[in-house]
């Protein structure tokens, strides 16, 4: 019985989506090529380079986030992190003008923005376990989330106030920024981008069977041996610093992440999340890649990828809460 | 042993539990019995470290629950509450495995298999060993998470409510198997009981709260008395003897 249960085995589902992402790569880099290769491999490089910096980053901080919370319809955009970022970003224009945003190090904005975001998650998060949410710990996560719509409501509240009262063109740099975009992609935050994500990963590989565990959820975790608070606390660190790699390089995409985490679960049927992770972070370079090709070859640049990523996403969205509803 | 002493849980003002003070020896079964409110659930979840008490220690085996790091205790202490939601997709025989993280933190050795396949085997589960729990009814449910607390082999056991969703034969297989795992294995099950005549024939000890204080604590012949039964619960039973165990009527 079991072995017609798993309709294909986690490994062979992996196997597949690697060939196809790189079927897909091989493809972007190649299809269509005038002119000399040296120039197309380079500016076509940088391209997948940013698309599978940005899948793994959002698929994986989506992966852990819904892993702590013990839930697959909320994601970090809940907690608020893109509209921080846009936040940040109209600050910045409003505070400095347009003229110095533009001049300064983005290496440096990136490390600003991406401490910012750090640094709220960890304030909101100590504030919730050692003041409001004290004692009962499972409503206080909960409390999290719904503190953490609030201000995702506030943020973008002050951040459309302040682009109304912002100069007319000042306003257009930052609307330059906030629709993600793979064909203007910041080169120089590439690199360091990179290194980020490869520190991350390289922690949160080791940390692997204790993710497992957090999914249990927290009693499970905490009977078992794990520090429950210390490890949900390292994860929204990784969380916060993955989703401002994504956001930092192309912009907020709201869910994209739950569409790849949903359909890693649906076709890893596993709890593992040493399967989960790399079959969400295929699924998403896969669907990156292969939707910015379509789009390039099929629709000549007509549309943005952001555009019928989020269609789709917030179809699933509906769905997986409908479906959830009527179970 | 579980050194209980001078527990206070208290909500925004209310008392759940109010300077509970319990010395529980280690081997045999305790059950936990008292009308809903009464703080059982609390008093067990402060005892496994689950929820923080307001003030008082925990002591097991002399370690404060409080302070102790989570693996040490996760090898002697394991706890199970009530209403278990996962969102992974587990099978029976996975969740299970889980038990032996303490032990070995994932990496299952072939002695970790042995336990995971005795576990199984004691709760009757080995048909459904391959099924993923959202495939299963309630009490099967109950089994294989019951049997991932087992699997976890440690000196202390503590169960909020296991016969939850369980009928009349997996009710009555299971407080055996306590009976069992405590009389051969020499472990301490403790235990939170609704129904106090599964309490009365299977138990070493029991305990009963109302107001959030322990009010009666001794053998079943102590406890399960007319007397007893009225001041916890409030309510007038009849107490009969069968075969050297009481059993309390109180359907009237």
């Amino acid at each position: 019985m079991p072995a017609d249960r798993r309709i294909l085995s986690p490994m062979v589902v992996l196997g597949g989506l690697s060939a196809l992402t790189l079927l897909s790569i091989a493809l972007f880099m190649t299809l269509g090529a005038r002119g000399k290769w040296d120039f197309i491999l380079a500016f076509r490089g940088t391209k997948i380079a940013a698309m599978v910096l940005v899948g793994y980053a959002v698929a994986v901080s989506t992966v852990l986030f819904q892993t702590i919370t013990n839930n697959r319809i909320l994601t970090p955009s809940v907690m608020g992190f893109d509209y921080l970022y846009r936040l940040i970003q109209t600050v910045l224009v409003f505070q400095f003008g347009s003229g110095l945003v533009a001049t300064l190090d983005p290496r440096l904005r990136f490390g600003v923005e991406v401490a910012s975001m750090v640094v709220f998650s960890g304030l909101l998060y100590w504030w919730l376990f050692n003041g409001a949410g004290r004692g009962d710990n499972r409503r206080s996560l909960h409390l999290l989330l719904l503190v953490g719509i609030v201000f995702g409501v506030l943020f973008r509240s002050v951040t459309s106030f302040l682009q109304r009262i912002i100069d007319p063109n000042e306003f257009l740099t930052v609307q330059d920024r906030l629709f993600a975009n793979f064909n203007r992609v910041d080169v120089a935050l590439l690199t360091v981008s990179a290194l980020v994500v490869l520190a991350v990963s390289l922690v949160g590989w080791r940390w692997r069977r204790t993710f497992d565990v957090l999914a249990l959820g927290r009693d499970a975790a905490i009977n078992l041996g794990v520090e429950h608070r210390r490890a949900v606390m390292a994860v929204l660190v990784m969380v916060s610093i993955l989703v401002s790699v994504s956001t930092a390089l192309v912009g907020p995409v709201t869910f994209f992440g739950l569409l790849v985490a949903n359909l890693a679960y649906l076709v890893i049927r596993s709890h593992r999340h040493a399967l989960i992770l790399p079959a969400a972070v295929l699924i998403a370079v896969l669907t990156l890649v292969a939707g910015q090709l379509v789009l390039e070859r099929v629709f000549g640049y007509n549309a943005a990828l952001s555009i019928v990523i989020e269609f789709v996403g917030g179809l699933a969205f509906l769905f997986i809460l409908v479906r959830g509803s009527a179970r | 042993m579980i050194d209980v002493k001078n527990i206070t849980k208290r909500y925004n003002g209310t008392v759940v539990v109010d300077g509970v003070s319990l010395s529980l020896p280690a081997g045999g079964v305790i059950s936990l019995i008292g009308p809903n409110g009464a703080g059982k659930s609390t008093l067990l979840s402060i005892v496994s470290r689950l929820l923080p008490m307001t003030s008082g220690t925990v002591m097991v085996d002399g370690l404060d629950v409080t302070t102790t790091p989570g693996e040490v205790l996760a090898r002697r202490l394991s706890i199970l509450r009530q209403d278990n939601q996962i969102m992974s997709r587990l099978t029976v025989e996975d969740l299970v495995a889980f038990g032996r993280y303490p032990h070995s933190k994932g990496r299952l050795t072939e002695a970790d298999r042995g336990h995971i396949a005795k576990a199984l085997r004691y709760l009757d589960l080995e048909p459904l060993s391959g099924r993923f729990l959202d495939e299963l009814s309630g009490g099967q449910r109950q089994r294989a998470f019951i049997a991932m607390v087992l699997c976890q082999d440690t000196e202390y056991i503590l169960l909020d409510e296991p016969l939850n969703n369980l009928d009349v034969k997996h009710a009555v297989a299971m407080m055996k198997l306590f009976r069992r795992t405590a009389d051969e294995f020499g472990k301490t099950i403790v235990l939170v009981l609704h129904d106090i005549n599964f309490a009365s024939c299977y138990s070493d000890r029991i305990v009963a709260m109302r107001d959030g204080r322990v009010v009666h604590q001794g053998p079943p012949e102590v406890i399960i008395t007319p007397d007893v039964i009225r001041d916890v619960y409030g309510v007038e039973a009849q107490v009969m003897e069968n075969a050297g165990q009481r059993i309390a009527l109180y359907y009237q």
